[in-house]
């Protein structure tokens, strides 16, 4: 194997990280709050060819990231209005809002399929650092998107973890009776948190039509939203954690389109099976030792609140 | 709109003609309440009185469908519980409103906290509140890990931290032991007389009696005697206004001698959710006809081991037998087909599911019964149920539509009748009255007493002392997973079991009080 290769195989690591950890930690936002956001999948898909489809209209890069957040935001919140306001069940209405958004994405794509992209996100290359060997091309030759995505997680941490807004949020996610009754909005806290959500997936959806692959075709997304939610699991709702898993899972999906190129004779199909396989794992691990103290997953996840009811 | 400190004059609450209905029942109906500044109101009630409902209205967590809403000489409509904490009116909850996976101290701030979060200031700010009100905490520890006691402080806390100046307390000592309560009464006395007004909801008379100023009691959802001076009335009075008018109550089952052993436990031990012993070599017999009681205050052991018996809960060691047979490894449903009944504490989750119908709770025990080949036949388990609604007088709607539209009493007279009705040779009840009314615990208890004569060995579970002495031919103390002590309830005295209640137990002298299980039986 050639050094290129290598770090052919770590710089696309990085950025496949990026792409899951953008909504991965969406979704952890949104599961933090006490909502299971399934439509990963389709809020993805409507954040690539919205992104997409304003930078063909607008020719500006990051005008099209925004749109692309804020379709994210506005599907998400198609969920949410179910969920949280009308307290639907919070599996099925995700699952439809994948289907929803893959099939709206396919409508609304249609003239844009191979066509030229409009804009794309080019890397940056960051002065002196990108010059380190190894180092310069796996970490600083990339789409600003990745630099983003380090930032939104350190943001996620602090704001989760030492404010009071994020202590609020994750108060509606564990016990919503007991954020209701302190007097804070858990319709508010929860609308909210799935609105990130969405903006997130919006944006990873956006870092494949204006970045890694710049174009549109249908099914773009190919899965990877699915992994996204499995690694909310995979990082117990930590958004260390789920970086760590982000950049483990990121690299099953770089490897697999370069094993044959490696020559290594390894399946692709059980590559792809991997992450799930991981997360199962990690599930089974979760509930040994959550016997005798509370598991990391948020208590309240998939309950609705209505605060009349008992 | 609240009297900012300008209306130093009239009570601190005052509720006027509350009225809030809920699908099939009426909890509060115009019910009224007037609360003076820095006094400790009592609001007493039997269980379903509506006393819950009532707070929740003062606290914005119900809106009433009718009524006036005053704090310190303000009219309020409270939409959400933001309103009432806005308004000064802090409230401790039946069932408590804490994030188990949170700090003390987050849980205490978590309404009120500065934009940015510190740790460690946030700990020492809730150690000092706590040294100030006398309250022993530790602000770092997860809530999980604490007592029921400690969370009750939590609680506190989190009202004294945002300088509530009515504080409801929500049957405030269900869960703590004699001297825990004298405590809280303790710390309450400190903080009306610091000007702040207390609401004491219970229904243990002898609290009401030791630290309340003065009393309302609620019975069905209305105000049957409101603001009492509780010095000038007495336990005796305020007893029978909750009660109401006719007290029905059960005799003493006639004596009878017992049988041969049914039930046989020996140095049973099981690991509680926290993961400590919670069941602690507990050994008892019960006899065919008889019935054995167990008291306690709650969260000693009694929840698990029914649980163990049951086989709901694995156990660490010991063994259950039922009339000679061993169980300790069985399937509660093996248990079941033994012969052994179960009515559970938590009715609507272990007892019934609430979801489906009337006709599929009546038949989960034995719905094997009621089958063709792989199919079920539906006549025929609408046809048992239709007769066990007919035998325990449960009244219901339509037999199809989910169980939990019963009221408490009829669900209870339903899981009952599934229990008995199966013709169990053992029954462990827990707290089978609980919640329910005078006529309902009147007949849930004559059933009981009907099972011991027609040779059922029952072993009683209840927190209602009264309860215990009034049925049971034989009364254990369980504390701290133990069995601690036993009485005969025909001439023990109360006070001794208290004390044994609480774990102080004495070498028999003038009582039957005997500490060692070995010396079970005649
Ligand atoms: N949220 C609710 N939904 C439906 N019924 C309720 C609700 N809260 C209370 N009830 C019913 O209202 C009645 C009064 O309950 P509650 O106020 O809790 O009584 P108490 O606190 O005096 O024991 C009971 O019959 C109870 O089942
Ligand atoms: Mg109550």
């Amino acid at each position: 194997m050639s050094e290129a290769s290598l770090i052919g195989l770590l710089a696309a690591t990085v950025s496949f990280g990026a792409l899951l950890y953008l909504a991965a930690l969406g979704e952890m936002v949104s599961e933090k709050a006490g909502i299971l956001n399934l439509g990963v999948e389709g809020m993805m898909a409507m954040g690539a060819v919205s992104g997409f489809m304003a930078a063909l209209e607008f020719g500006n890069p990051w005008l099209a990231l925004l749109i692309a957040v804020l379709t994210g935001a506005a599907v998400a919140l198609v969920h949410g209005w179910f969920t949280v306001v009308l307290g639907a069940e919070q599996v099925v209405s995700g699952l439809s809002l994948t289907i929803l958004g893959i099939g709206m994405a396919a409508y609304l794509g249609k003239n844009a399929v191979g066509r030229p992209p409009g804009a794309v996100l080019a890397p940056v290359d960051w002065p002196v650092l990108s010059d380190i060997r190894w180092l310069g091309p796996v970490l600083f030759r990339q789409s600003p998107i990745v630099y983003m995505a380090v930032a939104v997680g350190v943001v996620a941490w602090l704001v989760l973890s030492r404010t009071r807004i994020g202590l609020a949020l994750r108060a509606a996610g564990e016990s919503a009776s007991t954020a209701d009754a302190a007097g804070h909005s858990v319709v508010g806290l929860r609308l909210g948190a799935v609105a990130v959500g969405g903006g997130l997936a919006g944006a990873s959806g956006a870092y494949l039509t204006l970045s890694i692959t710049p174009q549109w075709a249908e099914g773009i997304t190919a899965g990877r939203g699915w992994i996204a939610v499995a690694l909310v699991i995979f990082g117990a709702w930590r958004p260390g954690r789920v970086a760590l898993g982000a950049l483990l899972f990121g690299g099953t999906l770089a490897l697999k389109t370069r094993l044959q190129t490696f020559g290594v004779d390894f399946s692709p199909i059980l590559l792809s099976m991997l992450p799930y396989l991981l997360t199962i794992g990690v599930l089974v691990a979760i509930s040994i030792r959550s016997r005798n103290r509370p598991s990391p997953a948020p208590a309240a996840l998939g309950i609705a609140y209505r605060r009349e009811e008992r | 709109m609240t009297g900012a400190g300008v209306l130093t004059t009239g009570p601190a609450v005052e509720l006027l003609g509350i009225w809030k209905r809920f699908p099939g029942v009426v909890a509060n109906a115009g019910a009224h309440l007037r609360v003076e500044r820095g006094s400790i109101h009592a609001v007493l009630g039997e269980n379903g009185a509506g006393k819950s409902t009532l707070m929740n209205v003062l606290a914005g967590v119900y809106r009433p469908d009718e009524g006036e809403v005053w704090v310190e000489g303000a009219a309020h409509r409270f939409r959400t519980p933001a309103d009432a904490l806005a308004a000064g009116i802090g409230m401790v909850h039946q069932e408590f409103r804490l994030v188990p996976s949170f700090t003390v101290a987050e849980n205490v701030v978590l309404g009120a906290a500065g934009r940015l979060l510190r740790r460690q200031a946030i700990e020492d700010e809730v150690a000092a509140l706590a040294d100030r009100f006398g309250l022993a905490t530790q602000p770092d520890r997860p809530v999980w890990q604490l007592s029921m006691g400690e969370r009750q402080r939590v609680e506190i806390l989190k009202a004294l931290w945002r300088d509530a100046r009515i504080l409801i307390l929500d049957e405030p000592t269900a869960v703590l032991t004699p001297a825990e309560a004298d405590e809280l009464g303790a710390v309450l006395r400190r903080m009306a007389d610091a000007g702040r007004s207390v609401i004491f909801i219970s229904h243990k008379l002898h609290e009401v009696t030791g630290f309340c100023d003065e009393a309302t009691v609620l019975r069905r959802g209305e105000t049957v005697a409101a603001s009492l001076p509780v010095a000038e009335t007495g336990a005796a009075e305020l007893a029978s206004l909750m009660v109401g008018a006719s007290p029905v109550t059960t005799g003493r089952p006639p004596p009878h001698p017992p049988g041969e052993p049914l039930l046989e436990v020996t140095g049973l031990s099981a690991v509680g959710d926290r993961g400590l012993t919670a069941v602690d070599a507990v050994d008892l017999t019960v006899r065919a006809g008889e019935i054995v009681g167990i008291a306690g205050v709650a969260g000693n052991g009694q929840r698990e081991l029914c649980q163990v018996i049951t086989g709901l809960r694995p156990s660490t060691g010991g063994r259950v037998s039922l009339a000679g047979v061993d169980l300790t490894r069985a399937s509660p449903r093996t248990r079941f087909r033994a012969g052994l009944g179960y009515i559970p504490e938590d009715r609507l989750g272990v007892g019934l599911a609430p979801r489906l119908s009337v006709v599929d709770n009546a038949m989960l025990r034995t719905y094997a019964e009621h089958r063709r080949g792989p199919l079920l036949v539906a006549d025929r388990a609408a046809a048992h149920c239709a007769e066990l609604v007919e035998r325990f007088s449960v009244r219901t709607g339509s037999l199809d539509d989910p169980i939990a539209g019963l009221s408490g009493g009829n669900l209870q007279r339903l899981l009952v009748g599934r229990e008995l009705s199966e013709h169990p040779r053992v029954v462990v009840a827990a707290q089978p009255t609980r919640g329910l009314d005078v006529q309902g615990v009147k007949f849930i208890q004559d059933l009981l007493i009907a099972e011991r004569g027609a040779g059922v060995a029952v072993l009683l579970i209840s927190e209602d002392l009264d309860e215990l002495l009034t049925l049971a031919d034989r009364l254990l103390v369980m504390h701290d997973g133990r069995i601690v002590g036993e009485f005969d309830p025909n001439t023990a005295a109360r006070r001794e079991i208290g004390e044994a209640m609480v774990g102080h137990v004495r070498a028999s002298g003038d009582g039957p009080s005997r500490p060692d299980p070995a010396g079970e039986g005649p």
